[in-house]
C-alpha cells in the first residue's frame, strides 16, 4: 500500500494506507483524531468537515490521495482550551450547542469562512453552514457565536 | 379528634434510592462526587443538577464532579424522558445535599463545640464564633452518608440559592469545543474491534440463507456471528467490518416481508386497523345553550424519525459469565433488565455504563444497538466490540414518533360559542421502551433463534402524561368534552417514544380548531383564548408572548401571524408560541416568538436554550418531516429522502422566562412543540386563507389545500 504524506493540524503525517479510504476512517481509526464525526458517511450532515486550505471538505467521501501533501485542519487544530481559537471561545460563551455532536464540522465550517470572508454578514454565516445539520436546533446560537468570533478577530 | 399533618415523603427518585452515599460523596482534598439516575442527553441536564447540589451543599460548583449513570453504583431513575429530570433527579438531590449538609454540621458541632445554629458554610469550610473551622473533607473521615435518607430534611430558602436560578456555563461545553472525547462514539477502548449488523431493507424480512464464503475471505475479519435471523461481522477495523458486511449482504437470503401502509393514505390505514379505546376523559354539562352545529375536523402528523445526527453506538465486553455495555441509553438499568430476558442470565452479571451520545429525542436506537454489540462480542475472546449503526440503519431499523389521526367535533351554539367537544385519536402506542414488560424490546431480539415478537407499542398511564392521548384534553374551560384514544393493536411501522409523544399531534388539533371557531365568531384568537382560560400561569404566558409579539401586526400581503399555546402534560412547562410567516405557496417561518413558565428555571439560559431548540425542531417537523416508505421498505433513509431544517431556513426564535422560583422546577424539553407547530398553521391561515391540517405543511399539500378551497 502506498503512504500518502500530508500537514494535519500543522504537523507532517505520513500513512500507508489504500489511497481510496476516505480521510475520516484514517483519522479516526489510526490516527484517533476524533473530532471529525461521522455521521451519514455520504456528504450529506457535515458532521466530519475538516479544513483544507480555506474550505472544509466532508472528509466521510474524501479519498486518502486526494489530501497528498494538502493542508489538513481539524478542530483539535483550531485551538485548545489553553490556546482557544475565537471561535471556540464564542461558542462557550454563547453556549451555543446541545449535544454538541455537530459541533466540530461546525467550528470548521465557520473558521474556514472566516478565512474567506472575515467581515461575513449573518445571512453569509448561515450559507456558509448550511451544509451542516445540526438536529437540537441550535442553529441561532452558532450563528451568533460565528459573528462574535468574527467580530473579536476584526478587532484584534 | 386532632390529626397531626402527614410526614413529609421523601422525593420519588430518593425514596426509590435511600442511600445518601449513592447520591452524594466528598472526594480527595476538596471535591464532590454527584451520582444522579439520569443522564446527559445534551439537555444539559448535568449542569442543573451540579448546579442544585453547589446550592444545598453551598460549595463552588467548580468542585462538583458529576458521574456518568452506571448500574455498578448509580441511583435508579428508570429512564431520561419525559422532561422529568429536573422535577425527579433534581428534587432527590436537592433533598439528599440538604440532609447531608445537615449531618455535617452536625458532626462539626461536636467537633467544634458550636451550636449548629451558629454554624456556617462557605464553600465546604464549616465556620462558627471565634474564628473555628472545619470542613466536609476534614469531616468526611467519620461522617459516615451509608445512611438512608429521612423525610425531615429541609433544603435552604430560595434566598440561600445563589447558584440554581442563574445562567451558568454549561460542564459539558468545553470538551465538546476543544473535541476532548466525551461521546461514546471518541472514546474506544484499548484492543478494540469493530462490529456490523445484517439488517434487511425489505420491511420485516427474515434472513433465510447465507452464505458466508466472500465475508470469510475479507481481510481482518475476526468472526461472522449468526444466530437465528441475526447475522453481523466483527473485524479488526471498522474499514474491514464495513467490506465484511457487504460481502456477507451479498451472500444474504431474505423471506417476502410484511406489507407496509400506503404512506398517502395515514389516516384511511390508522383508522382501519384493530383498536383498543380507552374514553380518556368525559365531562358533561347541563346544557344551557343550544347546539346549533357541528364542526367535524381531522388532522394528521405522519411517523417522524428521531434522526440524531450520530448514529447510534455501543460497546460490550465479555469477561467470563458478565458483560459489561457502555450505552448511549436513556435508561441504563433498564436496558439491563432486557439484557437480562434475552441473555437469559441474571442482571447482576450485566454493567449497564452511560456515555453520552448526541441528542436522542426520545426512544431510538441506542438501546438496540446496545444488544447488537453484546451479541457480536460474544464470538470476540474477551476482546470489546464497538457497533456502530449507518445513517441507512438509523433511518430504517430504529423505532419512529407514532403516526395520528386525530378527529374533533365541536358542537357550536348560535354565536359559534363550543357547547361541545369530541376528541378522538388513532395512533400506534408511543411508548414501546425497553425494561418495562416480560419481553424485551430490543430489535436484535426479534431476530435471533427463538425470536421474540416485536413489541407493540403502548401508551404510558394518564398519571404520567399519557401517550398518543397526551394532552388531548383542553385546558381550556370548554362546557363539555369526550376525548377517546384508539392505539392501534398492529404496528407494521415500529414506533417508540418521540419527543412529546402524542402532544405535538393533539396540540395542533385543538389549537387549530380553536383559532378557526375564533375566526367564526369574528374573534380575536389571543383573546378567545384567554376567555376560556381559568389558569393564571396559562393566562400570563399567553399575554407575555403577544406582548413580545407586538400582537398583532398590521395585516400585510404575503406575511401571516398565528398563536398556539400548551401546558405540556397538562402538568408540566407552560408555553405559547407566536409564528410569522411569510410566502404564498412556498412558505417560510421568519419568526417564533415564546413565552414559557418553568417554575423555578435552574439554569435559565439552559431553559431558553432547550426552548429554542424545541421551537426549530417543531418548525422542522412542521415544514419538512415525513418518514418516506413503499409497500415493502421505508425509503427515506438518507439525510436526501428526509431533509431537516437547514440553517438557512431556520426562524429567529425570541423566548421570555416567566421565572417563578417559589414553584417546582419542570423541564422544557418538550414544551415548546405543540405550541410551535399550531402557531404555525394557524399563521399558514392568517397568512394564505387555508388550513392546513396534514402534516409537514409542503408546498404541494398549500397548492393542493388552495385548489380545493377555490
Ligand atoms: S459524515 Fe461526512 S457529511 Fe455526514
Ligand atoms: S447540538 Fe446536537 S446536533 Fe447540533
Amino acid at each position: 500500500m502506498p503512504t500518502i504524506q500530508f500537514q494535519l493540524n500543522g504537523t507532517a503525517t505520513a500513512v500507508e494506507t489504500d489511497p481510496d479510504q476516505p480521510l475520516l476512517d484514517v483519522l479516526r481509526g489510526r490516527l484517533v483524531v476524533t473530532g471529525p464525526h461521522f455521521g451519514c458517511g455520504a456528504g450529506e450532515c457535515g458532521a466530519c468537515h475538516v479544513m483544507v486550505g480555506d474550505r472544509a471538505i466532508t472528509s466521510c467521501d474524501m479519498p486518502m490521495w486526494s489530501v497528498a501533501d494538502k493542508d489538513v485542519v481539524t478542530v483539535e487544530g483550531l485551538g485548545t482550551a489553553e490556546r482557544p481559537h475565537p471561535l471556540q471561545r464564542a461558542f462557550i460563551s454563547e453556549q451555543a450547542m446541545q449535544c454538541g455532536y455537530c459541533v466540530p464540522g461546525i467550528l470548521i465550517s465557520a473558521a474556514a469562512l472566516l478565512k474567506r470572508n472575515p467581515f461575513p454578514t449573518e445571512a453569509e454565516v448561515r450559507a456558509a453552514l448550511d451544509r451542516n445539520l445540526c438536529r437540537c436546533g441550535s442553529h441561532n446560537r452558532m450563528v451568533r457565536a460565528v459573528l462574535r468570533a468574527a467580530a473579536e478577530m476584526a478587532a484584534s | 379528634m386532632t390529626t397531626s399533618p402527614p410526614a413529609p415523603k421523601l422525593p420519588v427518585s430518593l425514596a426509590a434510592n435511600p442511600k445518601l452515599s449513592s447520591w452524594v460523596n466528598f472526594i480527595g482534598e476538596g471535591g464532590v462526587a454527584i451520582s444522579p439516575g439520569k443522564v446527559e442527553i445534551g439537555q444539559g441536564i448535568v449542569t442543573a443538577l451540579a448546579q442544585i447540589a453547589a446550592d444545598e451543599l453551598d460549595v463552588q460548583i467548580s468542585r462538583i464532579e458529576m458521574i456518568r449513570a452506571s448500574t455498578a453504583m448509580s441511583p435508579n431513575e428508570g429512564v431520561t424522558s419525559g422532561s422529568l429530570s429536573i422535577q425527579q433527579s433534581g428534587r432527590a438531590l436537592r433533598h439528599a445535599c440538604a440532609e447531608v449538609r445537615q449531618r455535617f454540621l452536625t458532626a462539626a458541632s461536636e467537633r467544634l463545640g458550636v451550636e449548629v445554629s451558629l454554624l456556617d458554610v462557605d464553600d465546604g469550610t464549616i465556620s462558627g464564633p471565634g474564628n473555628v473551622r472545619t470542613s466536609y473533607w476534614e469531616l468526611a473521615g467519620e461522617v459516615s452518608l451509608d445512611h438512608d435518607a429521612t423525610a425531615g430534611a429541609a433544603a435552604r430558602s430560595i434566598a440561600k440559592r445563589s447558584v440554581a436560578g442563574h445562567s451558568v456555563h454549561r460542564v459539558d461545553i468545553p470538551d465538546k469545543v476543544f473535541a476532548r472525547p466525551r461521546f461514546i462514539h471518541d472514546c474506544p477502548l484499548p484492543d478494540l474491534l469493530h462490529g456490523r449488523v445484517l439488517r434487511p431493507d425489505i420491511s420485516g424480512a427474515e434472513l433465510i440463507a447465507l452464505d458466508e464464503t466472500a465475508a470469510s475471505a475479507v481481510p481482518g475479519l475476526v468472526a461472522i456471528v449468526r444466530d437465528g435471523g441475526f447475522s453481523g461481522v466483527v473485524a479488526d477495523s471498522e474499514a474491514a467490518a464495513e467490506a465484511a458486511l457487504k460481502a456477507l449482504r451479498k451472500g444474504a437470503t431474505w423471506s417476502t416481508g410484511e406489507s407496509l401502509p400506503d404512506e398517502d393514505d395515514l389516516a384511511g390505514f390508522l383508522k382501519s386497523q384493530p383498536v383498543e379505546t380507552t374514553v380518556v376523559e368525559t365531562r358533561t354539562a347541563a346544557m344551557t345553550r343550544k347546539h346549533a352545529q357541528t364542526l367535524r375536523r381531522q388532522y394528521t402528523r405522519p411517523y417522524i424519525a428521531h434522526a440524531s445526527i450520530a448514529p447510534s453506538c455501543a460497546m460490550a465486553r465479555w469477561d467470563g459469565d458478565g458483560v459489561h455495555v457502555w450505552t448511549h441509553s436513556q435508561g441504563v438499568y433498564l436496558l439491563r433488565a432486557d439484557l437480562a430476558i434475552v441473555l437469559k442470565m441474571p442482571a447482576d452479571n450485566i454493567v449497564g455504563e452511560h456515555m453520552e451520545g448526541a441528542g436522542c429525542y426520545g426512544h431510538n436506537a441506542a438501546d438496540d444497538v446496545a444488544l447488537d454489540a453484546v451479541l457480536l462480542a460474544k464470538a470476540a475472546g474477551g476482546r470489546p466490540v464497538r457497533v456502530q449503526w449507518s445513517r441507512h440503519d438509523e433511518m430504517s431499523h430504529a423505532p419512529f414518533g407514532a403516526a395520528m389521526a386525530i378527529e374533533i367535533e365541536a358542537d357550536l351554539d348560535a354565536d359559534n360559542e363550543i357547547v361541545g367537544w369530541r376528541h378522538a385519536i388513532w395512533s400506534n402506542g408511543h411508548a414501546a421502551r425497553p425494561g418495562r414488560a416480560a419481553q424485551p424490546a430490543l430489535l436484535a431480539a426479534t431476530e435471533i433463534a427463538n425470536p421474540y415478537p416485536r413489541m407493540i407499542s403502548t401508551n404510558p398511564p394518564a398519571a404520567n402524561g399519557g401517550g398518543g392521548d397526551r394532552n388531548s384534553v383542553p385546558l381550556y374551560d370548554l362546557p363539555a368534552w369526550t376525548i377517546t384514544s384508539h392505539r392501534l393493536l398492529t404496528m407494521p411501522v415500529r414506533t417508540s417514544a418521540l419527543r412529546t409523544l402524542g402532544a405535538q399531534g393533539n396540540v395542533f388539533a385543538i389549537e387549530s380548531l380553536l383559532d378557526e371557531i375564533a375566526v367564526l365568531r369574528g374573534e380575536e384568537p389571543i383573546a378567545f383564548r384567554l376567555r376560556h382560560l381559568g389558569d393564571e400561569r396559562a393566562k400570563d404566558v399567553i399575554r407575555a408572548a403577544a406582548r413580545r409579539a407586538a400582537w398583532k401586526p398590521k395585516k400585510q400581503a404575503g406575511v401571516g401571524h398565528g398563536v398556539g399555546f400548551a401546558r405540556y402534560k397538562n402538568t408540566g412547562a407552560y408555553c405559547a408560541a407566536i409564528a410569522e410567516i411569510e410566502g404564498t405557496d412556498d412558505i417560510r417561518v421568519k419568526r417564533l416568538t415564546l413565552a414559557v413558565d418553568v417554575g423555578e428555571a435552574i439554569n435559565p439560559d439552559g431553559v431558553i436554550n432547550q426552548i429554542e431548540g424545541g421551537a426549530i425542531q417543531a418548525t422542522s417537523w412542521v415544514l419538512k418531516e415525513r418518514v418516506r416508505f413503499d409497500r415493502t421498505r421505508i425509503t427515506s433513509t438518507s439525510w436526501t429522502d428526509y431533509p431537516i431544517l437547514t440553517f438557512s431556513e431556520v426562524p429567529a426564535v425570541d423566548v421570555e422566562i416567566i421565572q417563578r422560583p417559589e414553584i417546582e422546577p419542570v423541564g422544557a424539553g418538550e414544551a415548546a412543540h405543540g405550541p410551535v407547530t399550531a402557531a404555525i398553521a394557524n399563521a399558514v391561515y392568517d397568512c394564505l386563507g387555508v388550513r392546513m391540517r396534514d402534516l409537514p405543511i409542503t408546498r404541494d399539500r398549500i397548492i393542493a389545500a388552495a385548489e380545493l378551497a377555490s
